[in-house]
């Protein structure tokens, strides 16, 4: 680990104004995944500004009739929090699929939505990769892609985002408020949060430099049946090969986002008109223009299959 | 950072103990010594904290890198915490940090002033075992017992995170009350990895836990 300087910020807007003005520094909330890309030395940030100590760690109930998740609220808090579970119980199945008890207990909401693939070249520091060190190449391409994008890939980077959470916070239609350097606030629809690699998958979604999240906040219920079926190589304790998180209504319409298919939550809201007519039908909308690998591709049809046990759930 | 009184310890060691004792009593130092050197331009910065470990505060001056795990095992000498993957994935080091178990292993220690630690060494002693440890013991729940005191403090942990109704991936209604079974609890335990595979016997010891303090 490279050597830095720690500090704690007294508010949100001067841990960014810090962030901004400070080259090489970074922010530290529940450190789970900066700590050990540090420990690799593929992050190595010369300054931290800790974020846990700014009361942004509450949920509270919006004017609209939905939620604000601060930025902080631990990830075990936000899947046991009665109103998560009673009505954006997709939010809670999400969490609870991803990762241990342990690191749950520390991740947060925002870093949680902030994590860096878990592209195993990404992590190998002998190997070539576009995001880890802009231009060096892709070895994932040529390499070993079972688990990789399917859909939204480039010829300069092919991987996908790990987060389970991140899946249901793009169903839900969640909106991303965040702190600028220069203390001026923005909200961001979930759906422009996060980007497609395109020529520079070194960006990962739309924040500014120093530009800190300060919450989460989920628009009013909208009822249904809440599904998150996550396929996997091991029961527990694993990334995504497929997953699905879908809210399904009695008249068979319906939302669905795919995760471990592309480098961001995968939804296509013009795919969810034909939910009605089948797995089938939505899952050839929502993935078409797919690329995937030879090693891949068994990834299309395990999300027809998931999705197709989704629906069967909802109906049943 | 190690203070004179450490180092005339290690230096003894080193004197008296022979090649075994210098690896053991010498090693952290040296591993730190290499990281700081490693730093480049970077010199290591050195920070204050204190913190509360099974119930007596210790204040140490850590270089900011120094994770829990670490200020836990070398500087406090809590070696009952012990060091698997150091990237969060195998849970040996889990301790229970203000109630809520964690990987040590992925938290800074700066990170950490005024926090009140639980490691194993302060869930139970030889002479008087903790619940959990004596059902380890009577179950057989280990072989070479590396991963036991992860496996202890995160099973101690998980009992109560069941008490409190936190939802897991295999309850069945997540606005409902998660139940104390043995589903449950393995699901829950797939932060901590046994290499020698005695999953069953730790389940067995948790359980028997589990249904005595629901009795």
């Amino acid at each position: 680990m490279k050597a830095f300087t720690y500090e704690r910020a007294g508010s949100p807007a001067e841990a960014a104004a810090i962030v901004g003005r400070t080259q090489g520094a970074r922010f530290i909330a529940g450190g789970t995944n900066l700590l050990d890309l540090m420990k690799l030395q593929i992050e190595t940030p010369t300054h931290l500004v800790d974020v846990n100590h700014l009361g942004l760690d509450r949920i509270e109930a919006t004017p609209e009739g939905g939620l604000r998740i601060g930025a902080l609220v631990r990830n075990t808090d936000l899947a046991a929090d009665k109103r998560v579970r009673k009505d954006y119980a997709l939010l809670s199945r999400a969490l609870v699929a991803g990762a241990s008890g342990q690191l749950r207990n520390k991740a947060t909401t925002a870093g949680n939505l902030l994590q860096r693939t878990r592209c195993p070249y990404f992590y190998d520091t002998n190997q070539p990769c576009n995001k880890r060190k802009p231009g060096s190449g892709c070895a994932a391409i040529g390499g070993i892609n079972r688990s990789m994008a399917v859909i939204g890939a480039s010829d300069a980077c092919i991987a996908t985002h790990p987060s389970d959470m991140a899946i249901a916070m793009r169903a839900l239609d969640a909106v991303v408020e965040t702190v600028r350097a220069d203390g001026a606030t923005r909200a961001i629809p979930i759906a422009e949060f996060h980007t497609l690699p395109g020529d520079t998958p070194n960006v990962e979604n739309t924040l500014a430099a120093g530009e800190l999240i300060t919450a989460v906040t989920l628009p009013k219920p909208i009822g249904g049946t809440h599904i998150y079926h996550k396929v996997r190589d091991r029961a527990s304790y694993a990334f995504a090969l497929v997953s699905v998180g879908a809210i399904l209504q009695k008249d068979g319409s319906g939302r669905v986002a795919f995760g471990g298919v592309a480098h961001k939550p995968w939804r296509v809201e013009a795919a969810e008109a034909a939910l009605a007519q089948g797995a089938k039908a939505a899952t050839a909308l929502a993935f078409a223009g797919a690329k995937p690998t030879e090693q891949n591709k068994f990834k299309l049809v395990l999300a027809e299959r998931t999705l197709a046990a989704a629906i069967a759930e909802a109906r049943a | 950072m190690h203070g004179p009184g450490e180092f005339e310890l290690s230096r003894r060691g080193i004197l008296v103990g022979g090649a075994a004792s210098v690896a053991m009593t010498a090693a952290p130092p040296i591993a730190e010594a290499q990281e700081a050197a490693s730093a480049g331009a970077g010199a290591p910065v050195l920070a204050r904290v204190t913190l509360k470990v099974n119930g007596k505060p210790h204040t140490l001056e850590l270089d900011t890198r120094t994770t829990l795990l670490d200020a836990l095992r070398e500087h406090l000498q809590f070696t009952g915490t012990k060091k698997g993957c150091d990237h969060g994935q195998c849970g040996a080091c889990t301790v229970i940090v203000d109630g809520r178990r964690i990987n040590s292993c992925l938290s800074l220690a700066v990170m950490h002033e005024g926090d009140s630690v639980t490691t194993i060494e302060g869930l139970g002693t030889a002479e008087k075992l903790h619940p959990m440890q004596a059902a380890f013991v009577k179950h057989d729940g280990y072989q070479c017992g590396y991963c036991t005191p992860g496996q202890i403090c995160s099973a101690v942990a998980v009992l109560d995170e069941i008490r409190a109704g936190i939802p897991s991936h295999v309850t069945g209604d997540v606005a409902g009350k998660p139940a104390m079974s043995a589903e449950e609890i393995r699901e829950r335990m797939s932060g901590n990895i046994c290499r020698c595979g005695a999953y069953s016997n730790i389940v067995e010891a948790i359980s028997e836990v589990a249904a005595r303090r629901k009795a």
